[in-house]
């Protein structure tokens, strides 16, 4: 192996150079100035980010563990960029004093996790993928825990941790069985000997019961509510777009790629998941007054429409997936953002604090509203078209009433999603939270995201490019 | 291959020592005692994997470097579930489930 091979890791390696020098920027600064590793990690972030979109070979490295494709190195690009703007969204929480001393470490379990998603995105066999799972969950329970002295938090990260062992086991079991009937834990092996077996069907199950776990699909979504809620607001954001989206992208590429071949087994699981997944996700949501519980169920929700573009099974499932996971990002952090700035400023979260939120901070509230029909699928922004194209995806492959009840879901979704907007805009209150301004970081990364709202619904060489590159893959 | 033992004896602990594990989980009321029921989960793929390599494919090694891998997460996660639960004590000075519950639907 040559070193030139040895940079088909790039993202990763970078990565891992970045929580290095965090760690050493610990040390170096002085004990009173701590938060200034705030900007320094961010700009650093944001240089791995920016090295990240430079051009960059492809390949297979060790005998076919790692592999990357340029679909691949979009999916970390698109990651990258979601934790750049949850690291500019962040500095507001992390310069509270009782978090001062443990600033790095944020940043540090941070970009591990991300490593993980990308050792995920990238394996090749079913052991790295295993590793880049536990490498994604293990520190994103520290991460959910980090506000200790919070019950709330130590609630949520305990939470966490034990679901997602139990749901690695019940994974790890399905793909003991694979390796079992096949012989061979290689996705390339297993897919020349792959057949519609008893075994390899109740392997696929527990497969989707792991996988369910970490997309929260519906019977799987237990953990999800009381985790966003208890983490910190930031952490919860992380969880619901970055590690999320790394589990769709997983989950969409071993299903195309690995069980490919028994499309017409697992249509009806699929299927299933994703009607139950939208229709119970909207009912809970729409009963929630915490904003994070809201967006908690607002993400299942949109766990259940991505079910859709995964059952086309074919490269436009694949770029209807990724497109929808590009909009989410900018789409859910824009709400988030709002939500964490209108935190940090008044420490209400609940969607009834929000009312006459339009008169004191008119900007806010009209970037709530932009973000919040995005959610919905509300026409000229990216959301509409992410809906769209993971709909198109289903119905070419025939699903028409799937489709059906995916559209009037979203009209469900529409309703809660406009209860937010009612309580910002309408509903009238003596003491409504009063007029504040936004860190600057903070302010980039809500001009990030509303400008990624409009300019990925907008341009349409993304889709077309994203397509291209799903093509490659199959 | 151990002589006159054949493949389904193992397997057929492995699938019991799974079973127990997740309905452990479901049953149990005690942050330790669930954990454990995790660690159970993942020795039964353990043996899966052994014994499926040592059976079905003897001249390969893929399922025992799996299981190598197995332990050493298992350990990590242990490490760290047991970190949160020490926190878990300290905040509710209990490590019971029922009063570890603050958050509902």
């Amino acid at each position: 192996m040559t070193i030139e091979q040895f940079f088909l890791m790039r993202h990763e390696l970078l990565l891992i150079l970045a929580a290095i020098i965090v760690l050493i920027a610990e040390l170096a600064v002085s004990e009173s100035g701590k938060t200034k590793i705030i900007p320094f990690a961010a700009g650093l972030f944001a240089l791995v980010t920016a090295i990240g979109f430079i051009p960059a070979e492809t390949g297979t490295l060790f005998g076919g563990s790692f592999q990357t494709s340029s679909l691949t190195l979009f999916m970390k690009n698109v990651l990258n960029l979601a934790v750049l703007i949850i690291f500019l969204q962040s500095e507001g929480w992390l310069k509270k004093p009782e978090n001062s001393e443990r600033i790095s470490e944020y940043f540090i379990l941070t970009i591990v996790t991300l490593v993980g998603m990308n050792f995920m995105i990238s394996s090749g066999d079913f052991l790295m993928f295993y590793l880049g799972l536990e490498t994604a969950t293990i520190p994103a329970a520290a991460l959910v825990a980090f506000d200790r002295l919070k019950s709330h938090s130590a609630e949520a990260g305990i939470k966490l941790i034990l679901s997602s062992a139990l749901s690695s086991g019940i994974l790890l079991f399905g793909l003991s069985l694979i390796y079992g009937a096949t012989g061979s834990i290689y996705f390339a092996d297993i897919v020349a000997k792959i057949e519609p077996s008893p075994i390899i069907i109740l392997a696929f199950i527990f497969f989707v019961a792991g996988m369910g776990f970490k997309i929260s699909l519906v019977p799987f979504h237990f953990w999800t509510a009381d985790v966003y809620e208890g983490a910190p607001i930031n952490v919860t954001s992380y969880l619901s777009v970055v590690s999320k989206g790394a589990a769709a992208f997983t989950f969409s590429i071993i299903v195309f790629k690995v069980f490919g071949a028994l499309f017409e087994q697992w249509q009806h699981l699929v299927y299933a998941l994703a009607v139950m997944t939208m229709t119970i996700a909207n009912l809970f949501a729409l009963r929630q007054d915490n904003i994070k519980r809201f967006l908690a169920f607002s993400s299942i929700a949109q766990a259940g429409f991505i079910l859709l573009g995964i059952l086309g099974a074919n490269e436009m499932g694949m770029a209807s997936v990724v497109y929808f996971v590009l909009v989410y990002v900018f789409t859910n952090l824009g709400a988030f953002g709002v939500a964490t700035s209108v935190f940090n400023a008044s420490g209400i979260e609940t969607i009834s604090g929000y009312k006459s939120l339009y008169k004191t901070n008119p900007k806010l509230s009209l970037l709530m509203t932009v973000a919040l029909f995005s959610l919905a699928g509300i026409p000229p922004v990216a959301g509409f078209f992410g809906k769209f194209f993971l709909f198109t995806s289903a119905a070419s492959r025939g699903y028409y009433i799937l489709v059906l009840i995916a559209v009037l879901n979203a009209t469900v979704s529409l309703y809660y999603y406009l209860r937010v907007i009612k309580s910002m805009f309408i509903d009238q209150t003596d003491e409504p939270i009063a007029a504040f301004r936004s860190s600057i970081s903070m302010r980039i990364s809500l001009i990030m995201c509303v400008s990624g709202i409009f300019v990925v619904g907008f341009a349409s060489g993304i889709f077309e490019y994203i397509r291209e590159i799903s093509q490659l893959f199959f | 291959m151990i002589e006159g033992i054949p493949i389904y004896h193992f397997l057929i602990v492995s699938t019991i020592m799974f079973f127990v594990g997740v309905c452990g989980f479901i049953i149990r009321r005690n942050l330790i005692t669930m954990l454990m029921a995790v660690e159970l989960i993942l020795n039964s793929v353990n043996i899966n994997f052994v014994v499926f390599n040592r059976y079905l494919y003897p001249d390969q090694l893929q399922g025992h470097f799996f299981t190598l891998f197995i332990v050493g997460v298992a350990a990590t996660e242990a490490a760290v579930a047991i970190a949160l639960i020490i926190n878990i004590y300290r905040r509710f000075k209990s490590i019971e489930v029922q009063n570890v519950s603050e958050m509902k639907f």
